[in-house]
């Protein structure tokens, strides 16, 4: 992706900031592959052929039939079956539509409170400043993957548990962002004009503070999500995210990988590849994003 | 500040973010869990768990167990496995060789990948190999390690059969040492250490050709790589003598605190490949909520990190003559 596609929109445009990111073709093209991910997670469910947390529908005398192979009731298995007898499509759309949420809930969390720590941080500054940045130091002194492994390994699985240690490995980031861009906005003019009309601290940091330091952390946003993505996957391949009965992707290859050495790849092969795809298409959109939100861009 | 005063500070930040991880890891146990469960094999019979609880003081108010729980971690003393019913922490220091054993290999294969192939990237960036390399790095970043490493399973094990699918093979005594006992010395240990060792290694590898990639395109444009172009150097002695060097510095500093990140995916890596280090036992103690090896992996992973951040401070500060002279 040459940094010269990316063009500044024309002005009136009524979504300026999508018309810039999908200028020239390589901006059509991860926009299209963006809306493919999106489209087979959250229409994808409604449109397969099974539903696979639907124990009923289930058929256990289909398990772990190759790809192609016809179902008992009815249709065929286009990807193959899983050992539980799921259609393994329809399995990988759910979980897909499973861990984007997941990812999505936890990298929300993270934003929202690692965001608000930092702007309160930059803003006040002094013993709050110092604080946040120790405990942020702390958090980026050790890998998310295991910080996310303790929290889990500690207080046991669960969806939530995972949403919250997704979060938990994560605020620092944004928290850092924030602070660096408030200490920045903070000394501008706005400010003090907004501090002279006697404004409340709330009404300063969320109203007039945040909207302004919101470019870096809308950088930071979906290239968290793509390693959230990812960190979720790898904890559900652990066996510490999503419960048996309604598998995310990580759940899915983590099941399969009891039939690989006896060749049945199948069941790991193609939800790996869809989470590939996912992971692809967010990482590519987070750099076109942050080449069309540069300022230094040629406008 | 003097070299001294700087070395002094870190060691005081180090121990600063041990005391934090220790009472975050007791606030964990004590606070938020209840600690008769885990701490207390569930299957020991009631007056074995008023015994533990009354030798634990579970009755003491809550900064007097901690001082109790640090005291102890101090010693050495991170209680007994349930399952092994060895000392949590012998286990842990017992598997650390073959984890440290396979990051480094890891490491290594990352660099004699990354380097080479950063360079080229970063000499020729409208070549197509150029263009390749880089498509390829994104999609290093996005691969999931854990899916990668069953895919190499599937083709280089299942279907090819050229190499083991896991375990750790034979391995031999460095010096005769019973802690250096490597599989890299041996032929069978080898066979058993690739397949893992690329697994751990892809995500830095393609980290390190970016950074190599950017780094050498920064510095072909700068003063002293044109002045030697202009003595008439030739191309090759420019790369090896003005290029590659000024691009190491940064590849130095953030592999040294990727180390960090190797040791904590290897939980994933010896997971998928039974590679039997610290990671594998940590996932095996959770899954058998074997909570004295969970609680020991986590003290000791983080006093490794402590150690780890702090030698790259250090080496950072040796590489990099301007730091070194700003904190002269």
């Amino acid at each position: 992706m040459s940094d010269a596609a990316v063009t500044r929109p024309a002005a009136g445009h009524r979504f300026p900031l999508l018309a810039a990111f999908a200028a020239g073709p390589a901006g059509k093209a991860i926009l299209a592959l963006l809306l493919l991910v999106l489209l087979a997670a959250f229409v994808g469910p409604v449109l397969a052929p099974q539903n696979p947390y639907d124990l009923a529908a289930l058929d256990i005398l289909d398990a772990r039939l190759p790809p192609g192979s016809p179902a008992a009731a009815g249709g065929s298995y286009w990807l193959g079956s899983d050992e539980q007898g799921r259609d393994l499509l329809s399995a990988m759309l759910y979980g897909l539509r499973l861990s984007l949420l997941v990812a999505g809930a936890g990298t929300g969390l993270a934003c929202v409170a690692g965001s608000l720590l930092g702007l309160f941080a930059g803003y006040r500054r002094g013993a709050w400043d110092r604080l946040v940045l120790a405990l942020a130091d702390l958090q980026l002194s050790f890998p998310a993957l295991l910080i996310a492994l303790a929290l889990l390994a500690l207080s046991g699985p669960g969806l939530i548990k995972v949403v919250l240690a997704l979060a938990a490995s994560q605020w620092a980031y944004f928290a850092r962002s924030a602070r660096a861009a408030a200490l920045v906005e903070a000394e501008k003019d706005y400010m003090a004009a907004a501090r002279l009309q006697g404004l409340s601290e709330g009404r300063l940091l969320l109203r007039h503070l945040l909207p302004n330091c919101l470019p870096p952390l809308l950088v930071i946003l979906p290239l968290q999500l793509a390693a959230a993505i990812s960190l979720e996957a790898t904890l559900a391949f652990l066996g510490l995210g999503a419960p048996a009965t309604e598998p995310s992707l990580g759940r899915l290859i983590a099941n399969g990988f009891a039939y690989l050495l006896s060749g049945e790849y199948w069941v790991s092969l193609f939800p790996g590849l869809l989470l590939t795809l996912a992971i692809t298409a967010i990482t590519l959109a987070a750099d076109r994003l942050a080449a069309t939100l540069d300022p230094r861009q040629p406008g | 500040m003097g070299h001294a005063t700087f070395v002094v500070r870190r060691l005081l930040h180090g121990a600063g973010v041990l005391l934090a991880v220790s009472l975050l890891v007791f606030a964990a146990l004590y606070v938020v869990g209840n600690p008769v469960e885990l701490l207390v094999d569930p299957q020991a019979d009631p007056a074995d768990i008023a015994r533990t609880v009354a030798a634990l003081g579970l009755d003491q108010p809550l900064w007097r167990q901690y001082l109790h729980f640090l005291g102890q971690a101090l010693q050495g003393d991170l209680g007994r496995s349930f399952i092994h019913g060895e000392p949590a922490l012998g286990l842990i220091l017992e598997r650390l060789p073959a984890t440290l054993e396979l990051a480094v290999i890891a490491l290594l294969l990352a660099l004699l990948a990354g380097i080479p192939l950063g360079l080229w990237a970063g000499l020729k960036p409208r070549s197509l190999a150029g263009r390749l390399i880089g498509a390829a790095s994104t999609l290093g970043f996005a691969l999931p390690a854990f899916w990668l490493g069953l895919m190499l399973i599937l083709v280089f094990a299942v279907q090819l059969q050229w190499l083991p699918p896991g375990g750790r093979g034979a391995t031999r005594e460095l010096f005769g040492l019973p802690a250096l006992s490597l599989s890299c010395l041996t032929w069978d240990g080898w066979q058993h250490l690739l397949l893992p060792a690329l697994n751990l290694a892809l995500y830095k590898a393609a980290l390190v050709v970016r950074l190599v990639r950017a780094g050498s395109r920064e510095v072909l444009g700068r003063d002293y790589v044109r002045f030697a172009r202009a003595k008439g150097l030739s191309e090759a002695r420019v790369v090896a003598r003005h290029v590659l060097p000024n691009t190491l510095i940064p590849v130095v500093t953030v592999l040294g605190m990727e180390f960090g990140g190797l040791i904590a995916f290897s939980v994933v890596t010896e997971t998928v490949f039974g590679w039997p280090g610290m990671g594998k036992l940590l996932m095996d103690a959770i899954n058998a909520l074997d909570r004295p090896v969970v609680v020991a992996y986590l003290l000791c992973a983080a006093a490794l990190f402590v150690l780890l951040n702090l030698g790259v401070e250090l080496l950072y500060g040796w590489l990099d003559p301007r730091v070194r002279e700003s904190r002269a």
